[in-house]
């Protein structure tokens, strides 16, 4: 798998279109710098001789040389990492903390108007475009009210970091809260949960601890299928609130052509995905025993 | 969910099926309701970025454009996109799915790994990446990109679909009656795919419209003098602070839109998938 997505990213570059040395380089690049460019990636060998250079130097970690910023890409990613990381937990944890909030008191008055209200929230946030939703949180609270920056880094500060986190947890948690609903009212419906009313347990007990429980294999599915929300989200909400992040610095990247960091960073991103994913398959292990053993069979 | 199984009283259907009606009818008809037209300039500077008025009712943009206007032909962009890249989609996508599906084995293996790795991307990242290939951007691009990386959840549903299928017994009394390959691809197993492949597609509208709107709102998509709800977004942005109508009437577009096809969407998936019926 990961071979495969190595392939990908690589056709990437193998299908570009024009000169992109030259186009990273612009009009005042000297032959010679172009020469050796096209030298140290193989430009002028075969696709399969290019593809084994660059997936040589890739297993050591060498994503090569930024064609604009000329230093290698993985100083250039690395930097951008933490940014990214802290705005993707963030993120995660709002759409976490509300969506399963939001979820259960909507299971708990299941058909009530309140549920309808909140799954009609739910469906509202996961069909609202990220960049939109940010720009209008940014028009409200920053613009109007003036309670948090509009943008930026802010060296960290957490009221920078309100914002965006919302932006990007926002479509996941409408996605998190009707997965926990549905889960919630399955688990509902079996017998162990007429076992545990008729021990005389009061309601939120029984859908605390028996209920929440059983439901969680399938929120940690829905994290999981929420990764690639962020990851998508990503480069839309850092560009809105001027995120330094890795998402940032690809949309930059295609916008220069600066082919070997849109490489990097897309690599980046299926890393974490494909890692991710594996986590969660980890996760299931941990909190369902029968998983286990049927991993064991 | 409540059984509804006629389509009048399932509210989301409903309301999802206005809201689309809504949307592509005002897309089509632009040309005719836009009370001006969306490229032309304030002349002398003196309305620009004005806000919402009798003249202007949605105000308009840093060059004097009406957004009213320029909002419903941006939804033109936005339609021929979510509909022309998914008829492309659906088309790829069932062909090799019913490949996959239907001859199992090699093909099935060689097919599905393709998916995988297709999927074991971020869908809109790499679609960002895909778009440093060309010399330049442009809604054309877009439109080559999406279809490239969209096909893969068609051919996952066409697939799982004809593997259910391709066991039954009207298969196989087709094939005892002489039938084709292709044939029975074509006649038995894709209509009865038909149901799941409507839901999927429909959903896949929606995505197509989200994702042309970031990538032109990224300035990685639809270039001026094209009219893009996601390039509306990013001149919107500048000046969020002096002009918020600007960012405010493409987004609420985009997401009535999108609402509208995710709420169709899952509408079709409770009239029509039989097994989600109560």
């Amino acid at each position: 798998m990961v071979l495969g997505v190595t392939v990908l990213v690589f056709a990437l570059n193998a299908a570009a279109l024009g000169d992109p040395a030259r186009a990273a380089m612009g009009q005042r690049a000297d032959p010679e710098t172009l020469e050796r460019l096209r030298r140290e990636y193989a430009l002028d060998r075969p696709l399969p001789v290019q593809y084994a250079t660059w997936l040589a130097r890739l297993a050591r970690a060498d994503l090569g040389e930024s064609f604009r910023e000329q230093r290698p890409v993985r100083e250039v990613i690395v930097e951008r990492l933490p940014a990214t990381a802290r705005l993707a937990l963030a993120a995660t944890l709002v759409s976490v903390v509300f969506g399963v909030g939001i979820g259960a008191i909507a299971a708990v008055r299941a058909r009530s108007t309140l549920d309808h209200v909140l799954m009609g929230l739910a469906v509202l946030g996961i069909s609202t475009p990220v960049f939109w939703l940010g720009l209008m949180l940014a028009l409200v609270f920053s613009v109007t009210l003036g309670w948090l920056p509009v943008s930026g880094y802010g060296d960290g500060a957490l009221r920078n970091l309100v914002l965006p986190a919302v932006t990007l947890g926002a479509l996941h948690t409408g996605t998190v809260a009707r997965m926990t609903r549905s889960s919630l009212l399955e688990v509902v419906r079996q017998d162990f949960m007429a076992t545990a009313r008729a021990k005389g347990l009061s309601e939120w007990t029984v859908l605390g601890k028996h209920a929440l429980r059983n439901a969680l294999v399938s929120v940690v599915t829905v994290i999981g299928i929420g990764l690639a929300d962020l990851l998508v989200g990503a480069p839309l909400t850092e560009t809105v609130f001027a995120w330094p992040g890795v998402g940032r610095l690809l949309v930059a990247a295609v916008g220069q052509r600066d082919l070997p960091v849109v490489m990097g960073a897309v690599l980046v991103f299926a890393l974490v995905y494909v890692l991710g994913n594996l986590l969660v398959d980890l996760a299931y292990l941990v909190i369902d025993p029968r998983m286990r053993d049927a991993v064991r069979a | 969910m409540p059984s509804a199984r006629r389509p009048l009283s399932h509210h989301g259907f409903l309301a999802g099926a206005i809201l689309v009606a809504l949307f592509a009818g005002a897309a089509l008809l632009a040309p005719v309701l836009a009370p001006e037209d969306p490229h032309a300039v304030a002349s002398g500077g003196g309305a620009t970025l004005e806000g919402p008025t009798a003249s202007h009712p949605l105000g308009t943009d840093a060059l004097g454009r009406d957004v009213l206007s320029r909002v419903l032909w941006g939804g033109r962009v936005s339609l021929a996109v979510g509909v022309g890249v998914e008829a492309l989609v659906v088309v790829l996508g069932c062909v090799i799915g019913l490949l996959a599906g239907y001859f199992g084995g090699p093909v099935d293996a060689a097919l599905m790994r393709i998916t995988d790795v297709v999927m074991a991307f971020p869908s809109l990242v790499l679609a960002i990446g895909l778009i440093a290939v060309f010399e330049q951007p442009g809604l054309d691009k877009v439109f080559i990109v999406l279809v490239a990386l969209g096909w893969t959840t068609i051919a996952r549903v066409v697939r799982g679909e004809v593997l259910s299928l391709k066991t039954r017994d009207f298969v196989h009394a087709a094939r005892a009656l002489g039938g084709g390959h292709r044939a029975i691809m074509v006649r038995h197993l894709l209509p009865n795919a038909l149901a799941p492949l409507l839901v999927a597609a429909t959903i896949g509208v929606g995505g197509n419209m989200v994702a042309e709107a970031g990538l032109s709102f990224l300035g990685l998509g639809a270039q001026a003098p094209t009219i893009s709800w996601g390039a509306m977004l990013a001149d919107g942005q500048t000046f969020l602070a002096s002009a918020p109508w600007v960012a405010v009437f493409p987004g609420a577009a985009l997401l009535l839109a999108v609402l509208g096809m995710n709420l169709l969407g899952d509408g079709l998936r409770d009239l029509l998938d039989p097994r989600l019926r109560a």
